[in-house]
C-alpha cells in the first residue's frame, strides 16, 4: 500500500515526484504492483527490501530507464510519456549512480566528468572543468582527476560517479545499490560522501542494504515486497515498531548482524 | 684446481638443463635443416635444375590476361612477378574496401530491432561463413559468370553496363579539360569542411555555442565543384562501349575472373566482419549506455562518445586480421584462371623455369612480409589503445 | 499484430527497413526456392531430363553420383571399410563431445593414438584379406574427412608443445617455436600446399617418393598446427598463475605439473577456439584440389565435366549440392561450439 504523510522533521517543499498508480510487467510477471509514491523536495527516501522486489525497477523508471506500462510518473511537474524531448529534460534533471560505477574506462576521471556538461548543458571546455575539478574536491579525491576509471578502486571509482552525476546540477539524485559492489572497508568512505550530500539538501533515493545509513539520514524509509510498497514510514517508527508483518519479518532477516 | 664450482655441473641444475636442452634443440635444428639443403642440392644436380636467383632476368616468354603494368611476351620474369603482385594487390584493395563497407552494414544489421532485417544478415552471415571461400569463389565463376551470354546478346542492367561472358564492360571515364578545376575544387571544398569542422568544435568547447559545421560543409562540396561544373562545363566525359564484329569495343572491362574473385572474396569476409563488429558493439556493457543516458546524453552522442571508442578498440585486432586473411585468401586466383601472384609466379613460372625451391620461397615471402608488418602495427596499435589499468 | 507492429513498423525507419527486406526477400529468396524446388527436376537418368531454359535445378545429377561424391573411386567391393573407419569415428567422437560421458582421457587416447592407426590399415589395406587401394583412387567426402581428421589430430599435440614452447622461459625454444608459428601462420595454405607438392620431393633423397595425398597431409599438419598453437596459448595465458604456482609448491615436476593441471583447465576454456579451428581446417580442406587431390568439391567438380549430365542448370547444382553438405557440418559444429561455450560459462559462475 502507499503513504504520502510527509514524516519529515523540517518542513519538506512541493512534490518534486509523483508516481501514481504504477504498474509494471516483466513478459507475465508484475514487477511493479499499483505503485503510489510521492517524493517532496529536500527529502531523503531510502528504499530496502528483499532481492526481486522491483526497488531498481522502480527508481529506473524514475529517469526512464525502464519503461512503465500504466500509471503516471512525474517528475519535476514533467509527465514521463514517449516524449523523447520530455525523457531528455528529466534526465537532465536527474542524476543516478549506479552499483556497478559504470564509469566510461575509455576516457580520464575528468573527462567523464565533463562530458555531459559540455555536451548536453552546452557548457564550455573551462566552465566544465571548473565544475568538474569542484565536485571531484567535494568527493575527495582531486588528485586522481588525470587517471583512468581501471586505475582506481572501488570506493573512488564510485566517489567519482557519485560527482560526474553531481557536475550536471541535478535536483533529484537517484542511488541504486551503490555500496553493495564495494570491498567491506571502501563502503564508509562512499557513505560518507552521501551523508554529506544529503546534509546539503539534495533530494535523494537511495536502494540500499545499508541500514546504519537509513537510519542516520533518512526522512522515510520504504519497505517494498515482491511489487508492493508494503510500508513507509520515518526511521524511528519503521526499525522499531514496524506496523507489517513482513516488515518484522525482512527486518529480523536483515539486522542480524 | 678448476675455478668453477662443482656443484654448478649436477643435473639437478635447472639452468644447466635448460642449456643443454637449447644446445640439443639447436643441433637437432641445424643438422635437420643441413640434412634438407645437402639432399636437395643432390637432388638439383641430378636433375639438372639451375639455382640461384638469375632466372627472373630471363624472357617469360607468355601472356597474361590482366596487366596493370607493362608487359608483353618479351618481358622477363622479374616483371612477370610484378605484374601478379600488383594484380593480387588491386584484388585485395578492391576486396578490403567493399568487405569492411558491407561487413560493417550486416554487422549493425544483425542488431537491429527490426526482426526482418536482423534475420536476413543472420542468414547472409551463416550461410557464407560455413561454406568453403573456394566453393563460393567456383560459384560465382563457374556458375554465374561464365555461363553469362555472347557479348552480342549481353545482358543490359544498367544503361552503358553490359553483362557477358567476357566480363562486365563499363563506360570509361575519360578526363575532360574542367576536370582539373573540377578536382581542385573538390579538394578545396574538403579542406575547407574539414578545417570548418574543426574550427567549430574548438569553438563549442571554448565558449559551449553550436554552429551548424555539418550542413555548412556538404553545401560547400556541393556547391563548389557544382558551380565549376555549370561553367565550365562536365569534368569526366563517359564513353560507351559499341557493339563491334565478335565483342564489345571500348569502355572499361573487368575480367570475368576479377570479378568473380573479388566479390567472393569481399561476401565471405564480409560476413566474417560482421560477426566481429556485432560482437563489438555488444561487449560494451549496457550499462555504459545506460549511465550516458542517465547523464541525458542522447543516442547519437552516446555511440559517439561511449558506445563506438570502446568497442573499435575491441573491433580493430580482429577487423585487421580478417583483412589479412582476405590478402592470402586471393591465393585462390589459381583455382579460376586469374592472373595473382601465386598463378603466375608459383604457377606458370615455376612450370617453366622448375626452379620450385627459389620461386615458392619468393611467393611465400611476400606474404611473410605482409602478414609481419600487419602483425607489427597491430602490436603498436594494440599497446597505444590498451586501457589503462592498475 | 502488436508483434507485427513493434518489430517491423514501429517508426519511419523501421518501415522502410522492412520494404526494403520484403524487396530483398522478393528479389533473393523467391528465385532461390523457385530453382530448387517448383522448377526443379527430380527425376531422370541422363541430360536429357534436365535440358530446356525453363527447369531449374537437376537433382538427378547428384543421386547418379552420390556414391563418387562420397568415396571418389574407391572401388566398391571394398567400400565396406570405409564405411567402418566412417563409425568407428562417430563411435569414438559422440561420447567426448557428450560432456557427461566419463573417461575422457581413454576416449582422447583412442581417438588420437588408435583410431588413426586402425584407419590407416582399413583404408589403405596392402594386408592379408584387405587388398591395397591406392590413395589415387580415393575422392569425394572421404578425402574430405581424411585431411581434416589428420589435420586436427596432428595439430592439437604439435599446437600444444608449440605453444608450451612459445610460452618457455630458454629463449632458443621460445625463438624457434615462435618463428615456427608465425612463418606458418603469415602464408596463404596454396602456398603451403604447393611446396609440400613440388618443393618437398626436393628434400627427399632420390627414390623416397611420397604419396601426394600424404604430402598434402604433412603441409595441411603443419600449418594448422601453427594455428592451433595460438588457440591453445590463448588457454594458457588465461590460466591464473596460481594454479601452475601451486602445483610446484606440491613438488610436481614440469611434465606432471602441464599434464595433470594446467593442460587440461586451459584445453577446457578453449575448447570453442579449438572447434572453430577444425570448422576453418574442414573448408580449407577443399584447397587439396588445386593439387590434384580429388576431395569433396574437387569430385563435384569432376562430375560436372561428365558430358552424360551436361545441361544449363548442372554446375549450379553441384555447387549449391556441396555447399550444403558443408554448410551442414560447418554449422554443426558451430552449433556445438556455442552450446560448450555456454557450458563452460555457465561452470565458471561462482
Amino acid at each position: 500500500m502507499s503513504s504520502t504523510t510527509p514524516l519529515a522533521a523540517t518542513e519538506p517543499g512541493r512534490p518534486v515526484i509523483e508516481m501514481v498508480h504504477v504498474h509494471k510487467w516483466f513478459g507475465s510477471f508484475e514487477v511493479l504492483r499499483d505503485v503510489d509514491l510521492t517524493v517532496r523536495q529536500g527529502e531523503r527516501i531510502v528504499i530496502a527490501g528483499p532481492s526481486g522486489s522491483g526497488k531498481s525497477t522502480l527508481i529506473r523508471c524514475i529517469n526512464r530507464l525502464e519503461k512503465h506500462d500504466s500509471g503516471t510518473i512525474k517528475v519535476d511537474g514533467i509527465e514521463l510519456t514517449d516524449n523523447l524531448k520530455r525523457i531528455d529534460e528529466v534526465r537532465r534533471e536527474v542524476g543516478m549512480v549506479f552499483q556497478q560505477f559504470n564509469l566510461f574506462p575509455h576516457m580520464t576521471i575528468l573527462e567523464n566528468c565533463m562530458l555531459a556538461p559540455i555536451w548536453v548543458r552546452k557548457m564550455s571546455e573551462a566552465d566544465a572543468r571548473a565544475t568538474a575539478m569542484n565536485y571531484l574536491e567535494r568527493v575527495r579525491i582531486p588528485e586522481q582527476a588525470m587517471k583512468y576509471p581501471g586505475q582506481l578502486s572501488g570506493g573512488q571509482q564510485q566517489r567519482v560517479a557519485i560527482a560526474r552525476a553531481l557536475c550536471m546540477n541535478p535536483k533529484i539524485m537517484l542511488f541504486d545499490e551503490p555500496t553493495s559492489a564495494l570491498d567491506p572497508e571502501m563502503i564508509k568512505e562512499v557513505l560518507d560522501v552521501m551523508v554529506g550530500l544529503a546534509d546539503d539538501g539534495m533530494t535523494m533515493i537511495v536502494v540500499t542494504h545499508e541500514m546504519g545509513f537509513a537510519r542516520q539520514v533518512a526522512d522515510r524509509v520504504v519497505f517494498m515486497d515482491r511489487g508492493d510498497i508494503v510500508e513507509s514510514a520515518d526511521p524511528e517508527t519503521f526499525f522499531n515498531n514496524p506496523q507489517n508483518e513482513r516488515t518484522r519479518t525482512f527486518l529480523a532477516q536483515i539486522l542480524q548482524h | 684446481m678448476w675455478p668453477f664450482d662443482r656443484a654448478l655441473l649436477n643435473w639437478s641444475n635447472p639452468a644447466l638443463r635448460a642449456v643443454i636442452y637449447q644446445a640439443l634443440a639447436l643441433i637437432a635444428v641445424i643438422t635437420l635443416f643441413a640434412y634438407f639443403i645437402s639432399t636437395a642440392h643432390q637432388n638439383l644436380q641430378r636433375l639438372h635444375i639451375t639455382t640461384g636467383f638469375d632466372f627472373l632476368g630471363n624472357t617469360a616468354g607468355f601472356g597474361i590476361i590482366q596487366t596493370l603494368v607493362p608487359y608483353t611476351e618479351e618481358s622477363s620474369y622479374g616483371r612477370a612477378f610484378l605484374v601478379g603482385l600488383v594484380n593480387t594487390l588491386v584484388v585485395a584493395g578492391v576486396g578490403i574496401f567493399f568487405a569492411t563497407l558491407l561487413g560493417f552494414i550486416i554487422g549493425i544489421a544483425r542488431l537491429s530491432t527490426n526482426w526482418l532485417i536482423a534475420t536476413l544478415a543472420t542468414i547472409y552471415v551463416e550461410t557464407l561463413r560455413n561454406t568453403p571461400v573456394l566453393l563460393q569463389l567456383f560459384f560465382w565463376y563457374f556458375a554465374i559468370l561464365r555461363p553469362l551470354p555472347t557479348p552480342a546478346q549481353s545482358l543490359e542492367p544498367l544503361p552503358g553496363v553490359f553483362l557477358n561472358n567476357r566480363g562486365i564492360v563499363m563506360p570509361l571515364p575519360i578526363l575532360q579539360p574542367s576536370a582539373l578545376v573540377f578536382f581542385g575544387a573538390l579538394a578545396l571544398a574538403l579542406v575547407f569542411a574539414y578545417g570548418l569542422h574543426r574550427w567549430a568544435l574548438a569553438r563549442r568547447l571554448a565558449t559551449g555555442q553550436d554552429f551548424p559545421s555539418w550542413a555548412v560543409g556538404v553545401a560547400a562540396i556541393l556547391l563548389l565543384p557544382g558551380l565549376v561544373w555549370i561553367i565550365w562545363g562536365a569534368p569526366l566525359h563517359l564513353a560507351f562501349a559499341e557493339q563491334g564484329n565478335f565483342d564489345l569495343k571500348g569502355g572499361l572491362r573487368l575480367l570475368p575472373e576479377f570479378v568473380a574473385l573479388t566479390l567472393g572474396l569481399s561476401l565471405y569476409t564480409a560476413a566474417f566482419i560482421a560477426e566481429i563488429v556485432r560482437a563489438g558493439i555488444l561487449s560494451v556493457s549496457k550499462g555504459q549506455s545506460e549511465a550516458a543516458y542517465a547523464l541525458g546524453l542522447k543516442p547519437g552522442q552516446t555511440l559517439r562518445f561511449v558506445v563506438i571508442p570502446q568497442s573499435m578498440r575491441l573491433i580493430i585486432p580482429p577487423l585487421t586480421s580478417q583483412l589479412l586473411n582476405l590478402t592470402k585468401n586471393s591465393s585462390l586466383a589459381v583455382a579460376i584462371g586469374y592472373p595473382d601472384l601465386v598463378a603466375v609466379f608459383a604457377g606458370t613460372v615455376l612450370n617453366q623455369t622448375g626452379q620450385a625451391i627459389e620461386v615458392i620461397t619468393i611467393t611465400m615471402a611476400v606474404y611473410l612480409v605482409l602478414s609481419l608488418v600487419t602483425s607489427a602495427l597491430m602490436n603498436i596499435y594494440n599497446a597505444r589503445a590498451a586501457l589503462r589499468e592498475r | 499484430m502488436t508483434w507485427l507492429r513493434q518489430n517491423l513498423f514501429s517508426g519511419w525507419g523501421n518501415t522502410a527497413l522492412t520494404f526494403i527486406a520484403l524487396w530483398l526477400i522478393w528479389g533473393i529468396v523467391v528465385p532461390v526456392l523457385d530453382w530448387a524446388i517448383f522448377s526443379a527436376v527430380f527425376s531422370g537418368s541422363n541430360r536429357d531430363a534436365c535440358l530446356g531454359a525453363d527447369k531449374g535445378a537437376c537433382w538427378p545429377f547428384i543421386y547418379a553420383n552420390w556414391d563418387q561424391f562420397i568415396y571418389g573411386r574407391y572401388p566398391e567391393a571394398e567400400r565396406w571399410r570405409v564405411n567402418l573407419v566412417f563409425f568407428l569415428g562417430a563411435a569414438g567422437l559422440v561420447p567426448l563431445l557428450t560432456p557427461r560421458v566419463p573417461a575422457k582421457l581413454w576416449n582422447v587416447i583412442f581417438l588420437l593414438v588408435a583410431y588413426p592407426v586402425i584407419a590407416v590399415i582399413l583404408l589403405v589395406g596392402g594386408r592379408p584379406g584387405l587388398p591395397q587401394v591406392d590413395t589415387s583412387y580415393w575422392g569425394g567426402l572421404l578425402v574430405t574427412l581424411v585431411v581434416a581428421v589428420t589435420g586436427i589430430v596432428v595439430s592439437l599435440p604439435l599446437g600444444v608443445l608449440l605453444a608450451l614452447g612459445r610460452r618457455s622461459a630458454m629463449p632458443v625454444i621460445r625463438m624457434l617455436c615462435i618463428i615456427f608459428i608465425e612463418v606458418w601462420r603469415g602464408v596463404p595454405l596454396v602456398t603451403v600446399l604447393f611446396m609440400a607438392s613440388v618443393m618437398l620431393p626436393m628434400f627427399l633423397p632420390e627414390g623416397v617418393n611420397f604419396d601426394n595425398l600424404l604430402r598434402c597431409l604433412i603441409g595441411v599438419a603443419l600449418f594448422s598446427s601453427a594455428y592451433m598453437a595460438e588457440v591453445v596459448r590463448g588457454g594458457l595465458q588465461s590460466m591464473p598463475k596460481g594454479q601452475e604456482e601451486a602445483a610446484r609448491a606440491l613438488g610436481l615436476s614440469y611434465p606432471h605439473t602441464m599434464l595433470f593441471i594446467i593442460l587440461p583447465q586451459a584445453l577446457r576454456h578453449v575448447i570453442p577456439g579449438i572447434v572453430n579451428t577444425f570448422i576453418g581446417l574442414f573448408k580449407d580442406t577443399t584447397l587439396v584440389l588445386i593439387v590434384g587431390i580429388f576431395d569433396l568439391l574437387g569430385q563435384v567438380r569432376s562430375q560436372l565435366s561428365d558430358p552424360n549430365w551436361s545441361a544449363p542448370q548442372t554446375a549450379v547444382t553441384g555447387y549449391v549440392f556441396a555447399a550444403a553438405m558443408f554448410w551442414i557440418f560447418c554449422f554443426g559444429m558451430s552449433r556445438y561450439s556455442t552450446f560448450m561455450e555456454r557450458r563452460l560459462n555457465a561452470g565458471q559462475q561462482h
